[in-house]
């Protein structure tokens, strides 16, 4: 099989492009990391990205891959040889899918508000947080991923999540943990493998580039 | 005692729902059969919320005792169950494409045209149509030379994007705005035709009659509690 060319554009900062980050580990892909700028777009972004204009976005052999979960699955497909992040039977990946997606809808969505919003809004956006949260132990269960005795698609989807929580919880005056101790507990054992941790960033920057954008943005 | 368990397949969905439609359509396009359970979504069963707990929505599968919520999701259920009249590519570059522009349907076209047009009026409207050309100028692109958003048959862009050959009109009619215009969008209003007349396709489209009284009165309900203008 000739080399395969794999070029992640990308930035620091982004629980989606950790995801992608955190998927190539697992599959053990070498790749180019290329770090962008989004307030100045460059030329290879729009060019491969022209609907969106986001990151993170996978070029594989000159060709684009864009959406986060897009890539995960794209990359499951593609290095199929290891670590397997859908399960083989249909149902199962439904549900893999289902929880995925709702990782998408809730997470990213209230954790946002929680820094952009004040007042009753940040209040209503902590509640649905928490209560997203406690959902996604319940379908943890006892299994220590929710893969099973694996990281998985869901782990994937979730688990980069974990470095804004520190920036929410600052902002939003509130402790995770106290709410949701299996959960951080989840995110403590995904945080002992390797692939993990270098995959995802220190909260404690990503706590000083919200910061950064908040002023940005005239949030105070 | 022996005998085979038959295929026990069950839709959950309301009668005007696009999104329980594109469930009807693909286990139809694969020549499935199954039993159909219509909701009043102001009035949802027990059966329902048991079933989909945490977003309380139709549509609903049930194969053989295994729920599965979500259209997207259970889309891919089907497609990955049933493997007759596929509706997803074997090369993993052209399913990682068929997902994005389901994906993109969902989270632009049908927000933008929907939220930000039908749902509006005057300037929030026109922002919203300006929007909405703007994410239909991405699928005409996408579409041109192709009969399918899938190529030659049907595939999970076309069942995401297949509303807009049937409500679309609708939405149209209502507020008086054309926006799949067949000078602007020719190749995404060619697909339009091909998709509403297609095979399947065709039969199951709701009462038009019905939805238009539908929507009509969800405009109102939803520019009637709006702020002043």
């Amino acid at each position: 099989m000739a080399s395969d060319q794999v070029t992640l554009l990308d930035l620091w900062a982004s629980p989606f492009g950790m995801r992608v980050r955190l998927a190539l580990a697992e599959k053990g892909v070498k790749y180019e990391y290329s770090e962008q700028d989004l307030v100045n777009k460059g030329a290879l972004l729009l060019q491969m990205n022209p609907v969106h204009k986001k990151i993170p976005v996978l070029v594989h052999n000159g060709k684009p891959v864009c959406e986060s979960l897009i890539i995960v699955q794209y990359i499951d497909e593609v290095w199929k040889d290891k670590a397997p992040f859908l399960p083989s039977d249909p149902y199962q990946r439904a549900q893999s899918r289902f929880w995925a997606d709702f990782v998408d809808k809730k997470i990213y969505d209230f954790g946002r508000k929680i820094w952009t919003e004040k007042g009753e809004d940040q209040e209503a956006a902590k509640k649905g947080f928490i209560d997203s949260l406690k959902l996604l132990e319940g379908e943890l269960g006892d299994k220590p991923y929710f893969g099973g005795e694996t990281i998985g698609y869901v782990d994937i989807a979730l688990v980069p999540f974990y470095t804004w929580f520190y920036a929410y919880e600052t902002i939003g005056n509130f402790s995770i943990e106290a709410e949701c101790p299996k959960l951080i507990g989840y995110c403590m054992r995904c945080l002992k493998k390797e692939t993990v941790s270098k995959s995802l960033e220190d909260p404690k920057k990503v706590y000083d580039f919200v910061v950064m954008l908040r002023k940005k943005f005239g949030i105070e | 005692m022996k005998y085979s368990m038959a295929e026990e397949i069950k839709v959950f969905r309301s009668w005007s729902s696009r999104f329980a439609l594109r469930i009807i359509w693909a286990l139809k396009l694969k020549g499935l059969e199954f039993d159909t359970v219509y909701e009043d979504l102001t009035n949802k069963s027990p059966l329902l919320l048991q079933y989909n707990q945490i977003h309380k929505k139709v549509p609903v599968l049930v194969h053989n005792g295994k729920v599965i919520c979500e259209s997207l999701v259970i889309l891919e259920y089907i497609d990955e169950t049933w493997k007759q009249n596929p509706l997803l590519p074997e090369d993993p570059h052209q399913q990682a494409n068929a997902r994005f522009w389901a994906k993109f349907g969902d989270d632009k076209v049908l927000q933008s045209i929907w939220g930000g047009v039908f749902l509006k009026e005057g300037k929030e409207q026109e922002e919203g149509v300006a929007a909405s050309m703007e994410n239909l100028k991405y699928l005409e692109e996408e579409i041109r030379g192709k009969k399918f958003f899938g190529g030659e048959t049907i595939g999970l862009a076309d069942i995401a994007l297949g509303w807009l050959a049937h409500y679309l009109d609708i939405f149209e009619e209502i507020v008086g705005v054309k926006l799949i215009d067949h000078e602007k969008f020719p190749s995404l209003a060619a697909w339009k035709q091909e998709f509403a007349n297609a095979p399947i396709i065709r039969e199951n489209w709701p009462d038009r009659d019905k939805l238009v009284t539908k929507y009509v009165a969800m405009r109102e309900a939803n520019l009637g509690k709006g702020t002043p203008k």
